[in-house]
């Protein structure tokens, strides 16, 4: 059964919900950087600085993910969550290794809107149980990055590189079924290449979805959104490196969707 | 000078940043003595109404809430406890506004939560809302929702179903979405309120 009430996006009324644009920042000892398929870095700015601008443009939500958590520590992270909850607007997600509750706590408490977890909870599902019943599953957002391997969709660690037996699809539906509030989706394959979102898997999955998807990887110009939205009717776009060095401009982005009958916030 | 109730449900600091980008006064409100300091009052919450409610109820600030005059604003959880009951845990709540909390039902067809910006119409003309644009987006993250009433539903959004977005039962109001998330619509929502007579 297709759960989802808005298939034809902007032509059925029921919902006024707008479809989110999300700019996401990488950051590297609190600077913003951008990985190209997550492995050369570049200096793309101060992070707070960054998601002001973004706000000022119209983005609909920020995710921070500070992708040397795995290696390093991040102290500077939760001052960078309060730096941003103090002078931004709009809701935004942190993320980079989060393996406890108090990791999440002190986040949330910083002034977080949710948090983002991946690799811990692949190790330990059991996380997700844990993060809803301690916060309510709005806060916890499951990031999954995926890949093609023979056919099919696994599941993938640690930025790409380290392959599960996890099959993606089972994962999602384990992720939703244990308190998940959001799924944040990337595809590994389309990462970088700015060819345009997953739109084929991203459709498949999101019409067995219950919870918010959110599409990531692959965004290189401003008719991509429009056809993950109008294709795969996924609820969030999220992308990096095209907004960070300025290739496509929020506002007129948020045009161009609108004059797709998208619902989106002007 | 706003009166925050303190009574631990949910992390308030985006509330008290928006607040300080505003410029406004703020304190916080712990006990029934504090009250008269403020001339106005905002009921933060997230979370689980039910636990919230228990939570309100053993600061033993109910009684004074319930008697007070000035206006009073309840945000997300905040404005659910206004109601009198919830499906979240089957909670009683304090019935200062005679609407139920309900769980949004996915054979509507939607995801839940109810998760991002949703279009906010306005049912009555109302000081709270005064300078924001017909049919503006506010950001919303929540399960359950007040019905709608057209006695006390001041602005509608829809999501599968019509429910309320913001209600006012005399000097209490309630908004389900999170002004202090909500750009510069969620601001000037805020600045109204600093102004509400």
């Amino acid at each position: 059964m297709n759960k989802i009430i808005h298939t034809l996006p902007g032509e059925l009324r029921e919902t006024g919900l707008a479809k989110r644009i999300i700019p996401c920042l990488d950051v590297k000892d609190g600077r913003t950087v951008k990985g190209v398929n997550f492995v050369a870095l570049r200096d793309a700015g101060d992070p707070v600085e960054l998601a002001y601008q973004y706000s000022q443009q119209g983005a609909d939500e920020l995710v921070f993910l500070d992708i040397t958590a795995t290696h390093e520590r991040r102290k500077t992270l939760v001052e960078l969550v309060r730096s941003v909850a103090t002078q931004v607007n709009i809701p935004f997600t942190i993320g980079g290794g989060i393996n406890e509750i108090t990791d999440a706590d002190i986040l949330l408490n910083s002034g977080a809107d949710k948090i983002s977890v991946n690799s811990a909870v692949v190790r330990n599902p059991g996380f997700i149980d844990e993060l809803a019943l301690a916060f309510g599953k709005q806060f916890v957002v499951v990031a999954i990055d995926t890949k093609y391997v023979d056919g099919k969709n696994y599941v993938h660690l640690n930025g790409g590189r380290i392959k599960t037996d996890i099959e993606t699809e089972a994962w999602i539906k384990e992720a939703e079924e244990r308190g998940a509030g959001e799924i944040l989706l990337t595809s590994m394959d389309q990462d970088g290449t700015k060819a345009g979102f997953d739109n084929a898997l991203l459709k498949k999955v999101n019409t067995t979805m219950g919870i918010p998807l959110i599409a990531s990887g692959g965004a290189g110009n401003k008719q991509h959104f429009v056809d993950v939205f109008k294709y795969a009717n996924v609820d969030a776009a999220l992308a990096a490196s095209v907004f960070h060095y300025g290739e496509i401009l929020i506002p007129d982005l948020k045009t161009l969707l609108r004059q797709n009958n998208i619902e989106v916030r002007i | 000078m706003i009166g925050i109730v303190y009574y631990g449900a949910g992390n308030i600091f985006s509330l008290t940043a928006a607040l300080d980008r505003l410029g406004f006064e703020y304190g916080m409100i712990r006990t029934a003595g504090d009250f008269d300091k403020y001339d106005r009052y905002i009921i933060p919450g997230v979370g689980h109404a039910g636990s919230a409610m228990k939570k309100l109820e053993e600061t033993g600030l109910i009684p004074s809430i319930l008697k007070l005059d000035k206006p009073v604003l309840g945000i997300c959880v905040g404005m659910q406890l206004l109601t009198e009951f919830s499906e979240e845990g089957d909670s009683t709540l304090t019935g200062i506004v005679p609407l139920k909390t309900r769980l949004f039902n996915q054979d509507l067809q939607i995801k839940v939560p109810h998760t991002g910006w949703n279009r906010v119409s306005a049912l009555t003309p109302s000081a709270l809302l005064d300078g924001i644009l017909p049919e503006a987006h506010f950001y919303f993250v929540h399960s359950y929702f007040i019905e709608f009433n057209s006695n006390f539903t001041i602005a509608l959004a829809e999501y599968g179903i019509k429910f309320s977005a913001v209600i006012q039962k005399d000097n209490f109001y309630g908004v389900q979405f999170h002004p202090e998330k909500s750009g510069l619509a969620g601001e000037q929502l805020l600045k109204n309120f600093s102004q509400l007579t």
